[in-house]
């Protein structure tokens, strides 16, 4: 149940009081509440669940992470598996 | 960069660190994940046959309908059946056994029960069904509670007056205390939840490592993301060091997110809430602040008192507390399926027994 989808938003309204906005799932558009964050911006990717954007995509953490893994990647690559056992 | 799956889905980037956890592991290590939704994912891309086999991953209660008290089944179940209510709930909960049925008896008997995909939802049936009223079946964590919060600030604000929620929202932390207090506790590192952490952040947790010397590492749900999780868990275990780590910086930083806190904070207190299979655990609930008690559905109805009786023959609460595993049920797959299930763990989507069963996790 805490499932969460990233989806990239493509308008922001109002809608009854509401913060509201369309994210983009991979092609699926949805209505999702912005209430909790507020500050989004167009193009941004948010963590949805239940309805609601519950975090804004950090684009340079992400690459971050990414770089890591895969200089461990190439790290390990680079081991023999007699290396690997120890 | 987009959040793009394949980045986090690729095979030899999983295996790679893999490898990395098998060079550097030299001894026996129990790491719980404390969320079902990393058990499923865990089961579904096989990580936990690509481990090497001193790393057992011990499944954790992060399942909230699993968690869910027969006490609050059951009155779900008596509130749906008044003939002036719709219950709203997500979809787990309406399979999870009560007493003698669960919501879809109910509903096949002629209650009023509707799947929500958000709670905001039950706010539309509201309004569309003046004459009724509509209780929405409040479960899960803490990154479920700032939709619900965030629901009830929007019905109050509205002067919405036939919604109200079953109470029934759980929180992470004080489930770690209990695991690690009991006595039979094997856990020696954790995976928390990285949507619970998206909004709480991980600031909760320092004291949790201090206080029992254990290492908890914040993981997302993607292969790779669990894979890099494990992998720091495993570096601490090694290196003798119990810190709290992030291995979902993308989504995840220390202090979470600030305004949906501050709306769980204005709805909700914690209070001490029933587990189901593990008992009453202290300040492990959110109940409804006094200023938004009238939302409280316990207060608008009159309920009889029920007595709760388990299955004798299932362990759900010890697969829960991580004590057991699915299969040490004698149950399992026998005369608990998820067709037939006889304890909330065999039903949900995040369930471990519903995990197992699933993903063909069975008996050699």
């Amino acid at each position: 149940m805490c499932l969460g989808i990233p989806g990239k938003v493509t308008k922001i309204y109002e809608q009854d009081g509401t913060l509201m906005a369309s994210v983009d799932f991979d092609g699926v558009e949805q209505s999702v509440c912005i209430a909790t964050t507020p500050e989004v911006e167009l193009g941004q990717y948010v963590l949805v669940h239940a309805g609601f954007a519950l975090n804004i995509l950090s684009d340079t953490e992400a690459e971050e992470t990414l770089k890591i893994l895969r200089d461990l990647q190439e790290f390990n690559a680079g081991l023999t598996e007699e290396d690997r056992i120890q | 960069m987009t959040e793009s799956p394949k980045n986090l889905r690729d095979a030899s980037l999983t295996t790679a660190i893999m490898a990395e956890i098998r060079r550097i592991t030299t001894r026996p290590w129990n790491i719980m994940e404390i969320c079902g939704g990393q058990t499923h994912a865990i089961m579904q891309y096989g990580l936990d046959q690509l481990l090497p086999p001193d790393i057992t991953l011990i499944h954790g209660p992060g399942c909230p309908v699993c968690v869910t008290s027969l006490q609050a089944i059951e009155q779900g179940l008596q509130i749906a059946s008044q003939p002036e209510v719709i219950l709203t709930t997500f979809g787990d909960m309406l399979r999870v056994p009560g007493n003698k049925a669960d919501l879809f008896t109910a509903r096949s008997q002629g209650a009023d029960v509707r799947v929500v995909y958000s709670p905001l939802d039950s706010l539309r049936i509201a309004s569309a069904n003046p004459d009724k009223q509509v209780v929405f079946f409040a479960i899960g964590f803490e990154t479920t509670a700032p939709t619900i919060a965030s629901t009830i600030l929007s019905a109050s604000k509205a002067g919405i007056p036939n919604f109200s929620i079953l109470p029934a929202n759980v929180l992470v932390p004080p489930a770690m205390h209990a695991i690690l207090s009991n006595p039979a506790n094997r856990v020696q590192g954790f995976l928390a939840a990285g949507h619970v952490c998206a909004v709480m952040g991980y600031h909760e947790y320092l004291p949790i490592a201090e206080q029992y010397q254990i290492p908890i590492v914040v993981t997302g749900f993607e292969p790779v993301d669990l894979a890099t999780g494990i992998l720091m868990t495993v570096q601490q275990l090694e290196a003798g060091k119990h810190e709290v780590a992030n291995a979902y910086p993308r989504f995840v930083t220390k202090e979470g997110n600030r305004v949906a806190q501050d709306m769980i904070a204005e709805v909700f207190k914690p209070v001490d809430r029933q587990w189901r299979g593990i008992g009453t655990i202290p300040l492990s609930g959110l109940g409804l602040r006094p200023e938004y008690a009238s939302f409280n559905a316990l207060t608008r109805f009159e309920l009889p008192e029920t007595s709760p009786s388990e299955s004798p023959l299932c362990i759900a609460g010890k697969v829960l507390s991580g004590v057991s595993k699915p299969l040490d049920c004698p149950a399992f797959g026998r005369q608990c399926t998820p067709v037939q299930p006889l304890g909330a763990p065999m039903v949900s989507s995040e369930g471990a027994c519903a995990a197992y069963y699933r993903y063909h996790r069975t008996r050699e």
